[in-house]
């Protein structure tokens, strides 16, 4: 078991902001928890699996997850839901509502923006959904106050029977500070489900009653915000510029303007007016440094009082004291010079798929065949779109591959009379939105292949269990779903459901081909484990034997990164043309044994360090065939 | 090392144990009694791209972030993202870089040059600069993974606190959960220190 379950109280740790959420849910008492893996936001769900008296899971979607959470909630007992910023557009069906209705146990929602975008596809500030749905915000800084504000959170969401967000960044789930615990875990009593279908039947007729008591409840929570200890008044020796700002933010001003003024907002909505044209009064110069949306400055502004903000600072990205300290500056008379850098030209190192990754087979078929319109999702295949391979057309949202692959049939536009549609998504994707978009592919007489890599992992953001593998987040055995009978119970015929080993390229080659053909939906289903989790399994490396390789590159398309370029040369064609060589070499640190560079090798120069037979018939592909 | 703060920037690729390294200096450092702050951008990094991670510690930390022109140290896993990141470095900083040279795919199929010697272009910005091949004494000690504790041995006389407490950390650490590597680390950890000695 992890030390940090048995970590006394008043003990110090080094903890993520991510840690530290899992550690209160626990104190609070919190009796079940639920996610979808989604960076920033991963860990939280994975800490509090080890907590033993939380019942946690994997959800199959942010939604299902927030709805696990509130049916828990409504039994009395306290529950967490975890998800990044756009899991939240997921679940918000869930939550607008039950937001109307209310909760019994202190139900919390913790949200992980992903400001900067380390790692998503888009930056959205999640403080709108607090505005949206009429639930409070609070916003930690570092994993301390992430800690202090989650067991804040479940007294706030009980006694004011609302959901609360705890939102966080990506600043400040995954970094590291001092966590002092304050004590132990206290039980939380749950009473069980009082029927009551007026309160929880949301009919038009039960839900207009509770209109008002939300808008009276808004009321009393900013009351609340104004004396809470949360929001708190830094007082500064140089009063020329007072700062109004939440979560991560006031770090940077701390580092940046160490004497300014600073009213830091904890709990930032509904705001504090009073409070802050209190402390406006103060202050030559109010400044509202916020990450994302202009959104504490454009209530500040609406309530009468004078405010900067946006005008000064960067719209979108981590504000930053590198990126403060310039756009405040000049507004003190103090002219800021950029530091003169040393800079290094050099190339970029995007992320890529692994070596032996199933995902290499299906990517290198798609990027040998022409009039395809690759319709894409979201996990490791993404990468797709990266070089060699060049081989995905768009990527917007969990499961979106399908049925934007749909409307793409129905909306051909001129230049598409001749184009194939190809969806590709992944296992744990097609099960949290994706089945949805095949199904009303299926109903509505479509024409697509799917491509369904299959990795048994959500490989992306770690290699985390879902249905399909057959593991449960506490890596107990769990029913793992069958997808060639789920697709086929969604109604794609069984001869159009074609199961293949990703690694035999001539035969992912060969149906990708065959299927494109076909005037209805197919779905082409590869079963491969990703190679970074303890399914796969890693075998002898092999090698290249140099007098047999003829320099055709065939092998560098696959783009796996233990093939390396060993020299090139320029020959001249009979024709009298000339012809780029490109030799190749694996290295054996890297190559798992996977065989999957084989099918790509003519002269067969691809071979084993301990000599097998060859597993796969090699193919020559033209480029452009 | 200036107002009492030490900030520190390790980097490489994803999959080199750079997050590993950045957590065991944090770790000295909370060991030492200072507040500590960690942070990196990795959210994609176990697919081969470029992770940097940051430690600051000191009296008392608010940003976790090391902005251009102020790490004191640069552990670099790999010569090409030492150069990366030597515009983070302050000019009176150290690079500790591993000479190893990995080429991404961009590199290998021709898009892009490998610089052709990246640590000659560190060292001529008149930084101080140590360069060795970690891999090779990871490789006479018989563990390809012990690149990291070499790493640290080499950069542990550059801290503001005694490399011991570094040491320590690290293989107290592998003795309560892998105390068969404990030894080999600490031997690790010596030859890395001695490679910047001498």
């Amino acid at each position: 078991m992890n030390a940090v379950v048995h970590a006394q109280a008043e003990s110090r740790h080094l903890l993520s902001g991510n840690e530290a959420v899992a550690r209160a849910a626990w104190e609070a008492g919190v009796r079940v928890a639920a996610a979808y893996p989604g960076t920033p936001a991963t860990e939280i769900l994975e800490t509090i699996a080890r907590y033993p008296d939380i019942y946690s899971e994997w959800s199959v979607n942010e939604k299902v997850a927030v709805e696990v959470a509130i049916g828990a909630a409504l039994t009395g007992s306290r529950a967490l839901a975890a998800m990044k910023h756009v899991g939240m557009n997921v679940a918000s069906d869930a939550f607008m509502t039950q937001a109307l209705a209310g909760v019994v146990g202190g139900l919390v929602i913790v949200v992980a923006d992903d400001v900067g975008l380390s790692s998503s596809q888009n930056e959205q500030d999640s403080r709108y959904w607090g505005r949206f749905g009429h639930m409070p915000i609070l916003e930690p800084a570092d994993s301390q106050e992430a800690y202090d504000m989650v067991k804040q959170a479940f007294p706030l969401s009980e006694q004011h029977e609302v959901p609360v967000i705890v939102r966080m960044t990506t600043r400040v789930c995954h970094v590291k500070a001092m966590v002092t615990f304050a004590g132990e875990r206290v039980e939380h009593r749950a009473a069980g489900f009082q029927k009551n279908p007026q309160r929880w039947v949301m009919t038009p007729a039960n839900a207009k009653p509770r209109l008002p008591v939300m808008h009276e409840r808004d009321r009393t929570l900013r009351q609340v915000a104004e004396t809470s200890d949360l929001n708190e008044i830094f007082t500064g020796s140089d009063h020329r510029i007072g700062f109004i700002t939440s979560g991560p933010a006031f770090m940077h001003i701390r580092e940046a303007f160490p004497n300014a003024p600073v009213l830091k907002l904890g709990f930032s909505h509904p705001a504090p007016l009073a409070k802050v044209r209190a402390f406006a009064g103060t202050v030559d110069t109010l400044v509202v440094v916020e990450e994302t949306e202009p959104l504490l400055e454009t209530e500040i502004r609406a309530a009468g009082i004078d405010v900067r903000g946006k005008d000064l600072l960067p719209r979108f990205g981590e504000l930053a004291p590198g990126v403060l300290r310039p756009a405040i500056k000049p507004l003190l008379g103090e002219p800021y010079a950029l530091p003169n850098r040393l800079q290094a030209n050099l190339f970029p190192r995007p992320p890529t798929m692994c070596a032996s990754c199933p995902h290499l087979g299906p990517y290198f078929a798609l990027s040998h065949l022409r009039n395809l319109n690759i319709i894409g999702d979201i996990g490791c295949y993404t990468l797709g779109a990266g070089h060699p391979w060049n081989a995905l057309d768009t990527c917007t949202c969990m499961g979106a591959s399908l049925s934007m692959a749909h409307g793409m049939d129905k909306g051909r536009g001129e230049s598409d009379e001749k184009q194939h549609m190809v969806a590709v998504i992944g296992d744990s994707t097609f099960l949290h939105m994706g089945m949805q978009g095949l199904l009303n592919m299926v109903y509505n007489r479509g024409n697509v292949t799917v491509l369904l890599l299959d990795n048994r992992s959500v490989g992306m953001t770690g290699g985390q269990e879902n249905p399909g593998t057959g593991e449960d987040l506490h890596g107990l055995a769990a029913p793992r779903v069958n997808f060639a009978k789920l697709v086929e119970a969604l109604g794609v015929r069984p001869e159009r459901i074609r199961m293949v080993d990703p690694y035999e390229l001539p035969t992912i080659v060969k149906l990708v081909r065959e299927e494109v053909k076909m005037n209805e939906p197919s779905v082409i289903i590869t079963d491969r484990p990703c190679s970074l989790t303890d399914r796969f399994e890693r075998l002898k490396p092999y090698q290249v034997v140099d007098d047999l390789c003829t320099g055709c590159g065939n092998c560098i398309d696959l783009g796996c990164p233990a093939i390396v370029v060993t020299h090139r040369e320029t020959t001249t064609t009979k024709s009298g043309k000339l012809r780029e060589l490109t030799f190749a070499g694996i290295d054996a640190s890297s190559c798992t044994g996977c065989h999957m560079c084989v099918g790509t090798c003519a002269p067969a120069a691809i071979v084993q360090i301990t000599p097998q037979p060859p597993q796969a018939q090699p193919i020559r592909i033209h480029p452009h065939d | 090392m200036t107002d009492g703060i030490t900030n520190i920037l390790v980097v490489g690729i994803g999959g080199q144990g750079v997050m590993t390294a950045a957590e065991m200096l944090a770790r000295a450092a909370l060991a030492q009694g200072f507040d500590v702050k960690k942070t990196e951008v990795a959210g994609m990094a176990q697919r081969g791209g470029v992770v940097s991670s940051h430690v600051r510690f000191g009296a008392k930390i608010y940003s976790p972030q090391i902005e251009p022109g102020e790490a004191d140290l640069l552990i670099g896993f790999e010569a090409a993202e030492a150069l990366r990141w030597l515009p983070h470095l302050r000019p009176t900083g150290v690079a500790m870089v591993n000479t190893l040279r990995i080429a991404p795919p961009v590199v290998s199929t021709g898009l892009y040059p490998y610089p052709a010697d990246p640590i000659g272009q560190l060292t001529a910005t008149g930084i101080e600069v140590h360069a060795f091949d970690a891999g090779a004494i990871a490789e006479e000690l018989g563990n390809s993974k012990l690149v990291n504790t070499i790493m640290l041995g080499a950069i542990s006389d550059f801290l503001p606190f005694p490399a011991e407490v570094l040491k320590i950390c690290i293989v107290e650490g592998f003795r309560a959960y892998k105390p068969k590597l404990a030894e080999v680390n600490a031997q690790a950890f010596e030859a890395g220190r001695g490679k910047v000695r001498s």
